[in-house]
């Protein structure tokens, strides 16, 4: 892909609503994401945040509104929603390491499948990538054998491997035990220093300050507010954000 | 001894077609079963319901009817297949609807954050059903496939009834000419039946245990 010098945002949703039967889990949502920039987006659970990522490529489809990455708009299904998949990488809260194949396999599998690259080739970039997250020694075993924390390591290299425009991290941390979630944070953290384009769903307020270049706060389906972190942490309009950081910042 | 002597290449025959019998339609099944298992969880719609048509009918259906059909049904249509030829469709179709309500029951097993995965990295349906859900599925319904696969070595004895000399039809023959060896007779299409089912259910349970995924 060539870059292009316009100030285009790589991510645009607008006027983004979706229903869950009854309910209205995203209502008018408008958000543009610039190239290299890291959203963070938080909230109250049932907020539709985690909705909000799915979206983006289309693994949750939208009732109405319009979702365009790199200026080329979602298509609905096929080879074409495929191709796109491709670019954009995700990264789940419980993971999803392709039980059955080695750490190994989980990192080349899209590369060969997908890029359509040389097995060795694959390998190669697969070990630096891992290598990368910190858990090279480790290709040969299957996902069971690692810890939640080294998992989520892999299926950041496993996103990375397609070499994504965006990455989308849904909830990336949550399924963790408390002192593995730093080494996760960690490599989230110099891939932000490293410009790539980030959505992040989280609850880890820390890594919000420290990475993010926008806070997007969201309640009941609707942005609420979106401002730089320092605003946002010290200074939120909205009651209902200052109601939902008192709760989570004052113990 | 003097029986089996005068009657072994008879029962070698009839065991060699059971065995042939077997694998051949065993092979029809796996196959046509993973199709109809793939179309049923297809995101097409026609397609999930004519593999839930071609289920319902086969699963429904006595094999004996089904023999019936494919041997002289198919004729009148002008469509005549040999009846070895007809007994392996008629086992081999009439299986796959129980190998893909097994197969069925694995792919559902298959957590949906697999697909999930396998989708978010580019993979198509097709390709994430190949290289993600259905490996999995294997794995876990390989006891119930098992089962299917013994249920159906013994199946194949209604080919007896419609001119194909396999195990079971040697026993009504035999029996005319050598009445006073009766449980002999028994005995020996019985173990013609156990050679094959009781090493694959050991092969089975090594399938199993190898294949068995860490989650």
């Amino acid at each position: 892909m060539t870059e292009r010098p316009t100030g285009e945002p790589l991510v645009r949703l607008s006027g983004v609503n979706k229903w869950y039967g009854e309910l209205h889990v995203l209502q008018d949502i408008d958000l543009s994401i610039d190239r290299g920039e890291v959203v963070v987006v938080i909230g109250p659970s049932g907020s539709g945040k985690s909705t909000l990522c799915r979206t983006i490529n289309r693994l949750e489809a939208i009732e109405s509104g319009e979702i365009t990455i790199d200026g080329q708009r979602l298509p609905e299904e096929g080879k074409e929603l495929a191709r796109l998949r491709a670019d954009v990488g995700m990264v789940f809260q419980s993971f999803n390491l392709f039980a059955h194949k080695t750490i190994l396999e989980n990192v080349t599998l899209g590369p060969i499948k997908v890029r359509k690259q040389s097995k060795a080739d694959a390998e190669k970039r697969a070990r630096e990538l891992l290598d990368r997250v910190g858990v090279g020694h480790q290709a040969d075993k299957v996902p069971a054998q690692l810890s939640g924390g080294q998992q989520q390591r892999v299926a950041i290299a496993r996103a990375l491997a397609m070499d994504p425009k965006v990455m989308l991290f849904d909830e990336p941390t949550s399924a963790l035990d408390p002192e593995m979630i730093n080494e996760v944070l960690d490599v989230m953290t110099s891939l932000a220093r490293d410009g790539m384009t980030m959505v992040v769903v989280t609850h880890e307020m820390g890594f919000a300050r420290r990475a993010a270049n926008r806070v997007v706060f969201m309640d009941a389906g609707r942005i609420v507010e979106s401002a730089v972190p320092e605003t946002f942490f010290t200074a939120p309009s909205s009651e209902r954000a200052k109601d939902f950081l008192s709760k989570i910042l004052n113990h | 001894m003097q029986f089996f002597t005068d009657n072994f290449p008879l029962l070698r025959d009839a065991f060699l077609t059971t065995l042939g019998l077997s694998l051949l339609a065993g092979l029809l099944a796996l196959v046509l079963g993973t199709v109809l298992a793939a179309m049923r969880v297809s995101p097409i719609p026609p397609l999930r319901g004519l593999a839930t048509f071609y289920v319902e009918t086969f699963r429904n259906t006595p094999l004996t009817v089904v023999f019936f059909f494919i041997i002289f049904g198919l004729p009148q249509i002008d469509f005549v297949v040999s009846f070895f030829v007809g007994a392996v469709v008629s086992v081999g179709m009439y299986t796959a609807a129980f190998v893909a309500e097994a197969l069925r029951s694995g792919i559902n097993a298959v957590g949906p954050g697999q697909a999930e995965a396998a989708r978010a990295i580019g993979l198509t349906f097709g390709q994430s059903l190949r290289e993600i859900v259905l490996p999995q599925a294997f794995r876990t319904v390989v006891p119930p496939l098992g089962n299917v696969w013994i249920a159906m070595v013994k199946n194949t004895s209604i080919a007896a009834g419609f001119a194909t000399t396999e195990l079971a039809a040697t026993l009504p023959r035999l029996a005319n000419a050598n009445a006073g060896d009766i449980l002999l007779i028994l005995l020996a299409v019985v173990v013609g039946y156990m050679l094959i089912t009781v090493p694959s259910a050991y092969g089975i349970h090594r399938i199993e245990r190898r294949v068995a995924i860490l989650r």
